[in-house]
């Protein structure tokens, strides 16, 4: 059965609408992330200075939060949903891994932010005003821990950690919950995603008030809401280089084949070099030892950042494929040799089961809980689904642009925080026309640049679902591919129509400005 | 006592909500005829008759779903 379908259309048909509906998903979440804590703050000081004015602020940003919450919550729900249909054989492989960081999410979700987001809209003159203020940090904390069992679950995947898996039942199981929680991965991951929304929130705000400063209303509040978020976007903006270079040397670490692709590094070397901005070659021409047509590098910044030794050696893309014994690297084709041992073997102990031999089965199931077994075989289990070499090559150009798109914007964004607070401190921004005029398009560049950081991590660890385990073709559900595409379709549409309505109602109540939000009576 | 405490804490919250979607602003309304849309969108049209969860319609047993997971991780090849 498994023979007669083509798998090729149906996962890339089921990887296009998984990206899909992520990609959507994501438009929604970093400005939640990043804008309650903004909003947090501005009411802090509404609270301890009494000044209305901070309460109208908090009280006209607090409703663009609502708008974009409202539209994108339950955006996510279609992801999983998406794992039961199109990834059923990842759902069950992946078990209790997912489901637990999930479910705490689900609850975490529901109790924190419905329960505090109620305070927070409804609770005006209705709860004391710390109450009112306790509410409003609590859904900033919830909304950011909710991300939290998300990104724990994904650093899983690229890294699994602190499980065991149970040939019986084909299933990953827990074996340690803090070895997953707090794997080194998932910290990174997770402070580097929180801080990248606080940034996007940040320039959100900034580019919303410089429209009003240009149209010449509500000049108060957006000065004092650029103050504000150019102070935290400016401090968020430095974490998420940090956390940024925290998550590179975790890639050297556990994904060293994403971090050449990143950098279209094909020649490992010693002491090399960043680059900073790059124009790649054709794939025939890459291959050849020229993968660039042009490039501007910084020396031996690579070895360093990745490894914190401007001397040591990167590995590039053939030192995989070909392998490097000086580097004591293993060629992918080893890795396949490997792999399909481990197949083989879950083969073998599937057969004997099915056959009644229990004493054969017994003896196979053991290997599987044997260290060696699973250092020298099961480790590389996943490379057991093809033979062909190139398959798990991440594809090196889309990994390679987004990871510069979003590192160039990345530090562009420090620079515009730091204008803005310079401008901000002098008490010139009205005057500077061109960087108000600027502002509202550095929107459109932070969405691009977070979406450009989750293709860096999801496009650049393929072909994996869960990494060196798992593949897309292993993972995928045996569906027509027909029917996929009409589902693709469809999200397609909903979410085109989500976001229209979203930009449509934010621009509306931009438009109308905090006139009714009341406070400076 | 208590009981009469509890119930006054239920209603006070009862009220909050109440009062809450009653004071709702225009763009609030708007937010929540989209989320119901929405929730009733994925809920219902797609969950229903888009997306079922392949390993629970097909299969009735754990054991039935292992033996199929383990028959595709141990078959399928490109």
């Amino acid at each position: 059965m498994l023979g007669s379908i083509d798998l090729t259309p149906l996962v890339d048909w089921s990887r296009a609408q998984f990206a899909l509906t992520a990609m959507y998903h994501w438009l929604f979440v970093p400005l939640t992330l990043g804008i309650t804590w903004i909003i947090a703050m501005m009411e802090t000081m509404y609270v301890k200075t009494g000044d209305p004015e901070w309460k109208k602020i908090t009280k006209f940003w607090m409703k663009l939060f609502g708008i974009n919450f409202a539209i994108g919550v339950a955006t996510g729900i279609i992801l999983e949903f998406e794992f039961g249909t199109n990834w059923s054989n990842y759902s069950w492989f992946v078990g209790d891994i997912f489901g637990a960081p999930l479910a705490i999410e689900g609850i975490m979700a529901f109790f924190l932010e419905s329960t505090f987001i109620a305070i927070m809209f409804f609770g005006w003159n209705k709860v004391s005003r710390k109450f009112h203020l306790a509410s409003s940090w609590l859904v900033a904390i919830g909304a950011n821990l909710s991300a939290l069992w998300i990104l724990v679950a994904n650093a899983w995947m690229q890294s699994p950690t602190g499980t065991a898996f149970n040939p019986e039942t084909a299933r990953n199981e827990m074996t340690s919950f803090w070895d997953v929680f707090l794997s080194p991965v998932a910290i990174n991951k997770f402070l580097h995603t929180i801080t990248s929304g606080m940034v996007l929130a940040s320039i959100f705000i900034i580019g919303v008030s410089a429209w009003f400063i240009l149209k010449k209303r509500e000049t108060r509040m957006a000065l004092r809401s650029i103050t504000v978020a150019a102070v935290f976007g400016l401090l968020s903006s430095v974490l998420l280089a940090l956390t940024g270079d925290g998550s590179a040397k975790q890639i050297a670490a556990v994904q060293p084949l994403k971090l050449a692709a990143m950098e279209g590094l094909y020649d490992g070397k010693t002491e090399a070099g960043l680059v900073a901005f790059g124009i790649l070659n054709g794939q025939e021409k890459r291959e050849s030892g020229k993968p660039f047509a042009v490039k501007l590098e910084m020396p031996k910044l690579l070895s360093w950042l990745a490894f914190g030794d401007p001397l040591h050696f990167v590995a590039g893309i053939n030192d995989f494929t070909k392998g490097n014994a000086q580097q004591g690297i293993l060629s992918i084709p080893e890795k396949i040799e490997r792999g399909t041992i481990a197949r083989e073997t879950l083969t073998g102990y599937k057969n004997a089961k099915t056959a009644g031999n229990l004493a054969k089965a017994d003896s196979l199931k053991a290997q599987f809980y044997d260290k060696a077994f699973l250092d020298r075989n099961f480790k590389y289990f996943g490379y057991g689904f093809s033979q062909d070499v190139n398959y798990y090559v991440p594809n090196v150009p889309l990994t390679f642009y987004s990871f510069h798109i979003m590192v160039i914007l990345g530090f562009g964004f420090m620079l515009f925080f730091a204008l803005f607070l310079f401008f901000s401190a002098r008490g010139e921004l009205p005057e500077r026309k061109f960087w108000l005029i600027l502002a509202p398009w550095v929107i459109p560049l932070a969405y691009i640049a977070s979406e450009a950081g989750w293709i860096v991590a999801e496009l650049g660890r393929q072909p994996w679902t869960v990494q060196d385990l798992l593949p897309t073709i292993a993972a995928v559900t045996k569906l027509d591919t027909g029917s996929i595409i009409v589902t693709f379709i469809l999200f397609a549409v909903t979410f085109t129509v989500l976001a229209i309505a979203e930009v449509n109602i934010m621009v509306k109540a931009i438009k109308n400005g905090p006139k009714n939000e009341g406070g400076t009576k | 006592m208590a009981k009469n405490f509890k119930r006054l804490i239920i209603y006070k919250v009862w009220r909050f909500y109440i009062d809450g979607f009653k004071d709702i602003s225009s763009w609030g309304r708007s937010v929540w005829i989209i989320i119901l849309i929405k929730l009733f969108f994925l809920f219902v049209i797609v969950r229903l008759f888009f997306m079922p969860d392949v390993l629970k319609r097909d299969y009735k047993t754990d054991q039935q779903r292992s033996d199929h997971v383990l028959e595709n991780l141990t078959k399928t090849k490109l």
